[in-house]
């Protein structure tokens, strides 16, 4: 039996009225990657701080690499990393000295560890720049790279790829995959469900405090609709008519939207246009959908997300990859 | 890896990253060496022939003032970056890390005080090239390094937790701003007695002037009164304490 590198439960915290974590619980197997999915304010990041010590739970229990997180404060630092959501790198230092102040602080004595992610980081060129002068992707992988000065056991990397171009997020996910095959533990938070699907050995979901599915991600990907093509018709005739025509279709008579379920595969497409041919009828717009995290919302909870939050903040770039990405899975 | 993590060793750490900070930041140079000076210049050189201040030459009166001012100059600086630290979020990542918890604000004060120090040193430098002769014995130069010490150091932590109190950078800068005005209303340009009722009263009353007065007297060899010294003293240890208590007790507060 593996040991578990994190185990939580019946986790809690409020701040006055308002409950961000309601009682969750869960396990994370040494050497594997967790990934806690949800959307903004769902309680991903207060989860990350009570777990890396920032924060004190109201209720509940939760040990990281063996040590309690409340009482053995200090235990649990000495083995963990964490990548917050905001870069946290010193500004007014060049990349190698801020690599060379995390290298100090846990008194690696190698110079060879600096240089060493550097290089491992694609960041050799602008080592001594100031970071100031850094991008966002830039910033992002120094502080990941920070993070993993003196080897920590196990790290947290929370919405590590949030605001990252699709390139950057490929080459975060390499370096998540090349950490866990050194045998580091990933807890990561994400808002994405192809980020999980292609990382995480088990997903949680996380809404509204609580863990609504729990899993690995071909588990969850059951629960989860499939691919479905979206009609929208000019008139509400047009839209009565094609409801008639295409049994098990969803219609929405205020959008005049009719969403018909499918496989997204070329045969299908041709199938149902042909058959709205037949009938005369024509779609003013028309287009396919994958799952993503709004449908696991729906699937799971029977609501959409909160207020949207995950599906419309994110740019058009990352959802593209994100709905390519499920395509494929789902194909599969 | 991570051998025995010493409080002392984590603040040497963090004070060589502040002094880069501060040697990097050509505002944080101006405001807390040069702009002292262009005071200094300005006062002796323009305004100083007016002044009536006894049978002394001005310069010999103003450098003392100079001094305090040059270090409530340094301060501003401090208080900006104590506060950057908080909003940028790379406390947090100190916080995740085994450091020791001080070591961060410790840092920050020894860094101030040594600027300040750099600051005085510039101060004494230009007063010398402009006529400056004090009348002070080694021993008496040795306290007036040691006033000066204690004062940087204590204004350092009243001002870390400014820093660390305030919303916002912009109001981190504000928040000092008495600290820099106290010198303009106190002895250190003028005798108190010569200022209207009133703004003599604060003058006489408000910390600086003891100190800026205990400071003159060990550098004109008049020795101020032992109430000023007193005075000056418990003034060092009460924005010490002050500022301490208040520093540690908001840097725990904020996540």
């Amino acid at each position: 039996m593996k040991s578990s590198a994190i185990a939580v439960t019946g986790l809690r915290k409020a701040y006055g009225d308002k409950v961000v974590l309601d009682g969750i619980d869960f396990e994370v197997e040494a050497g594997s990657v967790y990934s806690m999915l949800g959307p903004n304010g769902a309680g991903k990041t207060t989860t990350v701080n009570i777990l890396t010590t920032l924060l004190k739970a109201d209720a509940g229990t939760a040990s990281v690499g063996g040590h309690d997180v409340a009482a053995a404060t200090k235990a649990v630092r000495s083995v963990i990393g964490v990548t917050g959501q905001f870069a946290a790198v010193d500004e007014l230092l060049s990349g190698r000295e801020n690599l060379q102040l995390m290298a100090d602080l846990k008194r690696v004595r190698d110079r060879e560890v600096v240089t060493g992610l550097l290089e491992r980081f694609d960041l050799g060129e602008s080592a001594d720049k100031l970071v100031s002068a850094y991008s966002g992707g830039m910033r992002r992988k120094l502080d990941l790279a920070m993070t993993l000065v003196g080897r920590p056991r196990i790290i947290f990397l929370d919405e590590p790829t949030t605001g990252l171009d699709p390139r950057s997020r490929r080459t975060m996910w390499a370096i998540v995959r090349d950490l866990v095959a050194e045998g580091t533990t990933v807890f990561l938070t994400t808002q994405y469900l192809d980020e999980a699907d292609q990382l995480a050995d088990r997903v949680a979901v996380l809404d509204h405090g609580r863990l609504v599915a729990e899993g690995t991600p071909e588990e969850l990907k059951r629960l989860i609709p499939g691919t479905h093509v979206r009609l929208r018709f000019a008139e509400h005739s047009a839209l009565e008519t094609a409801a008639r025509v295409l049994p098990g279709a969803a219609r929405d008579d205020q959008e005049l939207t009719l969403r018909v379920p499918g496989d997204g595969t070329s045969r299908s497409l041709r199938a149902l246009l042909d058959r709205l041919d037949e009938h005369m009828l024509d779609a003013q717009e028309f287009s396919v959908h994958t799952p993503d995290l709004d449908d696991v919302f729906l699937a799971l909870t029977g609501r959409p997300t909160a207020d949207g939050t995950a599906g419309t903040d994110t740019t058009d770039s990352t959802r593209s990859t994100g709905t390519a990405t499920s395509t494929e899975a789902i194909a599969r | 890896m991570s051998s025995i993590s010493t409080p002392l060793a984590d603040s040497a750490i963090m004070l060589r990253r502040n002094l880069k900070h501060s040697m990097r930041n050509p505002v944080t140079v101006f405001n807390s060496v040069l702009f002292p000076i262009v005071i200094m210049v300005m006062f002796v050189a323009v305004f100083g022939g007016a002044f009536a201040t006894g049978e002394s030459k001005y310069i010999d009166y103003a450098t003392p003032g100079l001094l305090v001012m040059a270090i409530s100059y340094g301060l501003g600086a401090t208080a900006t970056a104590v506060n950057d630290d908080m909003t940028k979020g790379i406390i947090n990542r100190f916080k995740t890390m085994d450091v020791s918890r001080g070591a961060v604000l410790t840092g920050h004060v020894v860094v101030t005080t040594v600027r300040c120090m750099v600051a005085c040193a510039a101060i004494v430098a230009v007063a010398f090239a402009m006529g400056f002769d004090p009348d002070a014995s080694a021993l008496d130069w040795l306290g007036a390094i040691g006033l000066l010490l204690l004062l940087s150091f204590a204004a350092g932590w009243l001002t870390v937790a400014l820093g660390l109190a305030a919303k916002s950078v912009e109001s981190a800068g504000l928040a000092t701003v008495p600290l820099i005005m106290l010198p303009f209303l106190s002895s250190a340009f003028v005798p108190a007695d010569t200022m209207k009722a009133g703004v003599r009263q604060f003058a006489e009353y408000q910390p600086f002037t003891p100190i800026i007065e205990t400071l003159r007297g060990l550098l004109t060899g008049t020795h101020a009164s032992n109430g000023d010294v007193a005075a000056a003293f418990a003034w060092c240890a009460a924005f010490a304490v002050v500022g301490y208590l208040w520093a540690v007790s908001t840097f725990k507060k904020r996540a």
